[in-house]
């Protein structure tokens, strides 16, 4: 009992001092667990609450509101329409197949395109947007609104989308918007910042140089979402910026007149204001329509666009390097006149045809002009004229008075890509580009616009412009604000000697449209108020053979493809001088009977236009 | 005349039963199975659901059976030591033959009236059984070979039984049950450091031997950003939830991590990160310090018992609830890998309130009938 009791008394001492050291290392774990409980939820609670907040809020972004295009009148030419898109985000779906199909039978999707969104799906990531039609109809998308129930992760979406009102009218001036691609992503920051999928970029024209002012900013929805990425509530809604609406020079009116006027046909009208520059209409014929290339263009029309012998693709008022043809020659009569060459009671004898050098060169017409003055050779188009003085002139002074009034140069500077530069060429150019000395032949078809000279038509109307508005440099532009910045020091400087010969040019030119024998004598228009002058052209395609030439072709009667091209380049009113314009046809024969024409009418509706056109603008224009 | 009583009769009527109740104990049991409730009907989203309603059902059901026990006269349950152990190492066995496989592992027996997972009880009836074992023992013997293998045979049966569920976790947890006995039986410390030190130096040789799952938890539990979205998910958005709680936390039902289910096992064993969001660290200390009285009044009913038996079972239970309540918390606060452990009473599970209750009353009637010895 003793020893059963002092062995008690040990066991109980011993499990009594175990306890001792059990409690001081449960106070000591405690005091770490409470220490850990602190570093977590009162030294570290910022960081953990940023990151639970990143856990339930989400972020989507919508595609932001494109700027629109207005015309100088204010009309929408490039405006925005709500399309009605379904979007499902894979990773939302809990049973994609049966999702899929569910909306192939709700919208009839043929198995062409039901395959394609299936490719779609697998080229992005599962949390990104799956866009399964980005254009329904009313009634498809109301039909899936109310099969919403049976078709989680769907989402039914109103999407502003752009739309093109005017069709085919402005595609070359303002090109179009399509669904943004990798390239677009990779160079374009604005683009890369907006992005969302779906998201319409401009690909040509207006709508690409002007990418950052349109592209506006995302709409930014915030939701509360649960682990599985379902939305719980929408916590905010940040509204994004539209983008920048661009108020164009461009008339209208005056564009689908030039529309009109070229259907059918290849090529290209473009009107000028003479004192600011601003372009009224500019136009390239065939165009096509933007708005199928908003959604994706299918491969038939696109192929049908592609392989248009016309060319539709192709901005002839920017892109078409043409012969200038006798349009030329109130620039070679001036270069003359300010080189001291020539004054106005030079004298030449034109039989229809001149021997030099070897060669023989004809004058378009057979049978000659007999003795001709400057003014006569000018209103006539005499060839043998301009081959004479072109010969005295020399081509180098000729090019550097050609380069003098724009042409040779862009026009637009960077604002059109695909801008062309067109050809002045002289000796030098000669030598460096092809290694060869210069001809004095050449210098002869060079004064008829022929050879190796090409200009742009949208270079030939500035080129007008600034003989009509008596020599003064001006600078295209098409973006009203656009000529108010940057303005170069030497806009409006005289580009002339002596304002006398501008002066004789434009009466050459005045001739030529509104006195008998003058080429375009038939598409005068009489009453001052809308009296034009101008120069037409017929440029030539190929050498036209002597056998060829005794032939005496209608036009009608050679292939298409070797007919002339048809140019004219004008100005009016007469009196008071307010607008310039070129025009081209291709293959269109004669300038003075297809291209003319076209000027009558478009200086008709200019010059009625003009009124309602000074009472849009705030005083702007110099007078001058 | 207290001693009279006690050296005159070991009957205690009723009434007495009644006044030697620990009634700290009680009311903090009460207080914990309240915020245990609150917690499930916010895990349940605001409402009396499922999880809830069962909850509430166990845990009234599980302390009316505790409150019986502590009725019992503690003689009894040290007579029913070895029978029990024998019991569940029976129903053990059972699972291992005829089980209930759920997530991969097969720890239920379907008992007819109820899906009991005996692991979870085996960690209160080791204690038990080698209370039992150590209550006779003379304190020379107690580091007799023979003792030491009879009560590691004793320990490493059970764990043996419940690793093959597979469940490590729990087997670990039986483990260290038995050890926190031994360890107030006196066995001596060195056996406790040698052990330790051959634990840490065979660790790579364990972790070669871990499943691959089990490896994957450690490897998480060292760099838990290594698969963000996979294995490593749990713990960092428990950590996110208990950080974002701040010092008041986000308020009753206001926890987004657990609300829009960002938590993994919100209801069992991360019910803790849920708390400490909805309720900050003020809160969790608070449920901490609970925890502690509950703890601190075990081992006081302990120190109050005349019996060897008594005072080892209250001592050793004391110190495996606090084991268990720190590897949970631990856990979910990113101090050690994730192993299936619950929350004594807060977390939901039948097996784990029932074991715990159990104890509890255990250790109850240890204090109503304190005065017991035991032969």
């Amino acid at each position: 009992m003793i020893n059963s009791s002092s062995d008690n008394v040990k066991k109980l001492n011993s499990i009594n001092r175990r306890m001792f050291i059990t409690g001081s290392f449960k106070f000591f774990i405690m005091v770490g667990i409470v220490s850990r409980l602190f570093f977590l939820q009162v030294k570290e609670n910022k960081k953990y609450l940023t990151l639970s907040d990143k856990n339930r809020i989400r972020e989507w972004k919508l595609a932001p509101v494109r700027g629109e295009f207005h015309d100088y009148f204010g009309n929408v030419i490039a405006g925005n329409f709500e399309a009605y898109q379904l979007h499902v985000i894979p990773e939302q779906v809990d049973d994609f197949r049966y999702v899929i199909y569910r909306i192939k039978d709700l919208l009839e999707l043929s198995d062409k395109e039901f395959k394609k969104v299936l490719k779609k799906k697998n080229e992005i990531k599962p949390w990104e947007t799956l866009i399964v039609s980005d254009n329904l109809s009313w009634q498809k998308f109301s039909k899936i609104n109310n099969h919403l129930y049976d078709l989680n992760g769907v989402k039914p979406v109103i999407s502003i989308s752009r739309n093109y009102p005017f069709k085919e009218n402005f595609t070359h001036l303002i090109g179009y918007v399509s669904q943004a691609n990798q390239n677009d992503i990779e160079t374009t920051e604005s683009i890369k910042k907006n992005f969302v999928p779906g998201l319409k970029v401009g690909k040509v024209g207006l709508e690409k140089t002007f990418e950052e002012k349109l592209i506006g900013t995302n709409d930014i929805e915030r939701y509360e979402v649960n682990a599985y990425g379902r939305r719980i509530s929408q916590l905010e809604f940040q509204k994004g910026r539209k983008g920048k609406t661009l108020r164009l020079t461009i008339d209208t009116e005056v564009q689908k007149l030039a529309n009109d006027l070229l259907k059918e046909k290849a090529g290209s009208i473009c009107v000028m204001d003479i004192y600011t520059g601003a372009i009224v209409a500019m136009h390239s014929s065939p165009s096509f329509d933007p708005n199928l290339f908003v959604f994706g263009i299918s491969q038939d029309e696109w192929q049908l666009i592609r392989n248009d012998p016309m060319k539709p693709l192709v901005n002839k008022t920017l892109q078409g390097n043409y012969s200038p043809g006798s349009t030329i020659k109130p620039i070679v009569a001036l270069s003359a006149l300010e080189n001291g060459i020539i004054n106005t009671n030079f004298t030449v004898k034109c039989t229809g045809k001149t021997e030099m050098y070897g060669q023989t060169y004809h004058c378009w017409k057979k049978k000659g002009h007999g003795y001709v003055s400057l003014r006569n050779a000018m209103k006539q188009s005499c060839d043998t004229y301009f081959y004479e003085i072109a010969r005295k002139l020399g081509v180098d002074k000729l090019s550097a008075t050609a380069k003098k009034f724009g042409l040779g140069e862009k026009v637009f500077g960077d604002l059109f890509e695909i801008e062309k530069k067109g050809l002045i060429p002289n000796t030098q150019w000669k030598k460096n580009a092809l290694g060869k000395g210069w001809l004095l032949g050449e210098t002869i078809i060079t004064g008829i616009g022929q050879g190796y000279i090409q200009t742009t038509p949208i270079q030939l109307c500035l080129m007008t412009a600034q003989i009509a508005n008596g020599g003064h440099k001006i600078y295209p532009y098409l973006v009203v604000g656009d000529e108010k910045k940057d303005q170069p020091i030497d806009k409006y400087m005289p580009l002339y000697e002596n304002s006398k010969n501008i002066k004789i040019v434009k009466d050459a030119m005045f001739g030529s449209t509104n006195e008998v024998m003058g080429t375009s004598y038939r598409s005068r228009i009489d009453d001052p108020k809308y009296q034009f002058a101008g120069k037409t052209g017929t440029a030539q395609v190929k050498k036209i053979t002597e056998e060829e030439r005794e032939l005496e072709l209608k036009t009608f009667e050679i292939p298409y493809e070797q007919r002339d091209h048809a140019l004219y380049v004008a100005f009016g009113p007469y009196k008071n001088p307010r607008y310039a314009l070129s025009i081209i046809v291709e293959h269109g024969g004669n300038g003075s009977t297809t291209a003319a024409p076209m000027a009558k009418k478009l200086f008709k509706l200019i010059i009625d236009r003009h009124k309602i056109r000074q009472s849009m603008d705030d005083k702007r224009y110099l007078e001058i | 005349m207290y001693q009279h009583t006690r050296l005159t009769t070991n009957r205690f009527t009723f009434f007495q039963k009644f006044r030697n109740f620990d009634y700290i104990l009680l009311f903090c049991i009460l207080l914990l199975g309240f915020i245990s409730l609150a917690t499930m009907y916010s895990t349940d989203g605001g409402e009396v659901l499922f999880h809830t309603r069962s909850h509430f059902t166990k845990f009234v059901v599980f302390i009316l059976m505790m409150l019986i026990i502590s009725f019992i006269n503690i003689k009894y349950w040290f007579a029913l030591g070895y029978l029990s152990y024998l019991v569940i190492i029976g129903l053990l066995i059972g699972t291992y033959l005829f089980g209930i496989t759920s997530s991969g592992s097969q720890r239920w027996i379907n008992l007819y009236f109820i899906n009991l997972q005996p692991s979870e009880l085996m960690k209160v009836f080791i204690i038990l059984c080698l209370a039992k074992y150590f209550h006779r023992m003379k304190i020379e013997n107690v580091n007799s070979i023979y003792t030491i293998l009879t009560s590691l045979i004793i320990i490493i049966l059970p764990m043996g039984l419940v690793i093959v569920q597979p469940d490590l976790g729990t087997s670990v947890l039986i483990a260290i049950s038995g050890i926190a006995v031994l360890w107030f039986a006196g066995v001596n410390h060195k056996y406790f450091i040698y052990t330790l030190l051959g634990f840490v130096i065979s660790l790579p040789f364990i972790i070669a031997f871990l499943k691959p799952y089990q490896k994957l938890r450690v490897l998480t539990f060292l760099n838990p950003d290594r698969d963000p979205l996979g294995a490593g998910y749990q713990i960092i958005q428990s950590k996110i939830a208990v950080g974002s709680g701040g010092l008041f936390g986000k308020g009753f039902l206001k926890g987004t991590q657990s609300y829009l289910e960002f938590l993994p096992e919100k209801h069992t064993d991360f019910i803790f990160t849920l708390f400490s969001e909805e309720f900050g660290f003020v809160g969790s200390v608070i449920l901490l310090l609970i925890y502690a009285v509950i703890i601190y009044r075990i081992v006081a009913i302990g120190t109050s018992c005349r019996s060897y038996f008594a005072k080892i079972f209250c001592y050793s239970f004391g110190a495996a609830i606090f084991v268990f309540i720190t590897i949970n918390m631990s856990m979910v606060l990113g101090l050690l890998p994730i192993v299936g452990s619950p929350l004594p009473i807060m977390s939901y599970g039948g097996s784990s309130m029932l074991a715990t209750m159990i104890g509890f009353g255990i250790v109850m009637s240890a204090r109503v009938h304190n005065q017991q010895l035991i032969a």
